[in-house]
């Protein structure tokens, strides 16, 4: 008994609510500090080391999964108990005061937590599936000093503006003759140009993520509907957290009247703080072009 | 010097013949009430009314009317046991509202609380709850101890005690947006887990109260706090944090 009361009883899908959200908090915390990099002018070779690092490292790698787990879980789990708690109550009452007695994150948490959901979903088509599968994803070459002809850093294809994708380096498709990538560059490990003649290393390479965004938040047709999107998820994910932080430390059974009050102020300071600072970079990508 | 007055009040009450009728919100007009009254008492006045008018009466939950026994219930214009908090519908006065306004008075609604007429509900559900773990095991075979020769730290019989204040009324759920029953399962975990006689049958205890909370149709709890402010007893959070504890300690 005790083992499926642990999955299935009301208390065990609290206890999961708030550990797979506890757990993403410290993902946010994460991954804004990465992206705080972005307010850095001209700062394409720190953020894209970092972007490579954040995508190869294997005890980064272990976070990553556990983190696609816990939204996994915690949208599924938000769901089953929106749905059996609206069958708790089959008749609804014709004057409701709800605002009396409870505040409006509270009661929404399902909603706000489905504008998160959706942003998530397109945040990881815009960037994240880009960022592992896109084939065309533009290089950034940092030179290695002192070898011929890659004084400074350009693209992979090395006219100015002109990105090549990865396989076409590698397999020398595109020859001089087509304005292309030069052939005497082969691709090693994906993440090293060498000279193919000489057999030495000429350059790194990264996938330009720093770009990539710059583009997104800079289109010249939607970036600004872009950076509206995203500041209005930062909303719904402010207020999310503004019930979801201390709703956590409750569930777990985590209230004394010495901690709780500490707990709030905390969970209120990272609502408001956390999604302010996401929200920033977009803001100052946009309206910095 | 009373400061009592007479006011005029219009009603909309949740009618419904019996468990299966569908039922509806039906207005009244209610004058001459006075503000000295108890809202129970404006709902005799309205009764009277409706009887020398040779109509049916409004069915309602009433039983000691001094606000101790549990079993008054009433949504009040939008909340439990009416506006005013830390109190039970029969301890809230007519003095709370003013002349000419309209008063909505629904059931407490839960899948677990069926309506059995008008704004009657069934909350047996409550008792069953009570008794899958309510309770502590005692031998009376005549041996029986008494039970203050068992030393309880003050805090924690305090803490019991505030537990225990839970008369079942149900407010917790009738308020809750998901219809979830925790506060008072928590109360009545808590009240027992505190106490030593109660520790023993801690672990099967909650155990046991949970799996009927939810075989009972109660919803999910996802911490709004409202039970605790619509509470009139005051029962508070904690105690459905320490149920939550007790659980994991039990399922481990």
């Amino acid at each position: 008994m005790a083992k499926s009361a642990l999955l299935k009883s009301s208390i065990a899908k609290k206890y999961w609510m708030a550990l797979t959200g506890l757990f993403l908090c410290l993902f946010l915390a994460g991954h804004l500090a990465g992206n705080l990099q972005l307010l850095v002018p001209n700062n394409a070779l720190n953020f894209n080391q970092y972007a490579l690092f954040m995508t190869t490292n294997p005890a980064v790698k272990v976070l990553s999964y556990l983190t696609y787990i816990s939204i996994l879980f915690h949208a599924i789990d938000g769901f089953l108990l929106t749905y059996q708690n609206a069958k708790a109550r089959p008749i609804g009452y014709a004057k409701s005061n709800p605002s009396a007695n409870s505040s409006f994150s509270s009661r929404n948490m399902a909603l706000l937590g489905t504008i998160v959901l959706v942003f998530i979903v397109t945040h990881m088509v815009n960037f994240w599936a880009k960022m592992h599968f896109d084939k065309n994803m533009p290089l950034m070459t940092q030179s290695i000093e002192g070898q011929p002809g890659m004084k400074q850093d350009f693209y992979v294809g090395t006219q100015a503006g002109q990105y090549y994708p990865v396989e076409q380096v590698e397999i020398g498709t595109h020859t001089d003759e087509h304005n292309h990538a030069p052939k005497q560059f082969k691709l090693v490990k994906k993440t090293e140009l060498y000279h193919a003649q000489a057999n030495v290393k000429v350059a790194d390479l990264y996938k330009d993520l720093y770009k990539i965004t710059l583009a997104f938040f800079r289109d010249a047709k939607y970036g600004l509907y872009f950076t509206i999107g995203y500041v209005l998820a930062m909303f719904a994910l402010g207020f999310h957290l503004w019930h979801g932080f201390q709703s956590a430390f409750q569930s777990l059974g985590l209230n004394s009247p010495k901690y709780t009050p500490i707990i709030k102020f905390i969970g209120k300071a990272f609502a408001v703080i956390v999604p302010l600072l996401f929200a920033i970079i977009p803001l100052y990508i946009h309206f910095t072009k | 010097m009373s400061t009592a007055k007479n006011i005029n009040i219009n009603l909309k009450i949740w009618r419904q013949k019996n468990a299966n009728d569908k039922g509806g919100i039906v207005d009244y007009k209610l004058d001459n009430v006075s503000t000295a009254s108890s809202f129970l008492e404006m709902l005799d006045q309205l009764n009277e009314q409706l009887i020398n008018n040779k109509q049916e009466p409004v069915a309602f939950d009433h039983d000691c009317r001094e606000g101790i026994c549990g079993m008054c219930s009433l949504y009040i214009n939008g909340r439990a046991h009416g506006p005013e908090t830390g109190t039970t519908t029969c301890q809230l006065h007519m003095r709370k509202f003013k002349d000419g306004d309209t008063i909505y008075i629904e059931p407490f609604r839960s899948k677990a609380f069926p309506v059995v007429k008008d704004l009657v509900v069934d909350r047996s559900s409550f008792d069953r709850i009570q008794q899958a773990g309510g309770f502590v095991s005692v031998n009376t075979s005549g041996n029986t101890i008494d039970a203050n020769a068992t030393p309880v730290p003050k805090d924690d019989a305090d803490k019991a005690f505030m537990a225990a204040a839970c008369i079942g009324c149900g407010a917790c759920v009738a308020t809750c947006k998901n219809g979830s029953a925790m506060l008072f399962v928590g109360a009545k975990v808590s009240q027992y887990a505190l106490l030593p006689q109660g520790k023993v049958e801690a672990a099967q205890r909650v155990q046991n109260m949970v799996r009927q909370m939810d075989e009972e149709g109660f919803g999910n709890c996802t911490n709004t706090g409202a039970c605790e402010i619509e509470c009139p007893k005051g029962i508070s959070l904690e105690n459905i944090a320490r149920m939550n504890r007790e659980f994991l300690k039990a399922s481990l």
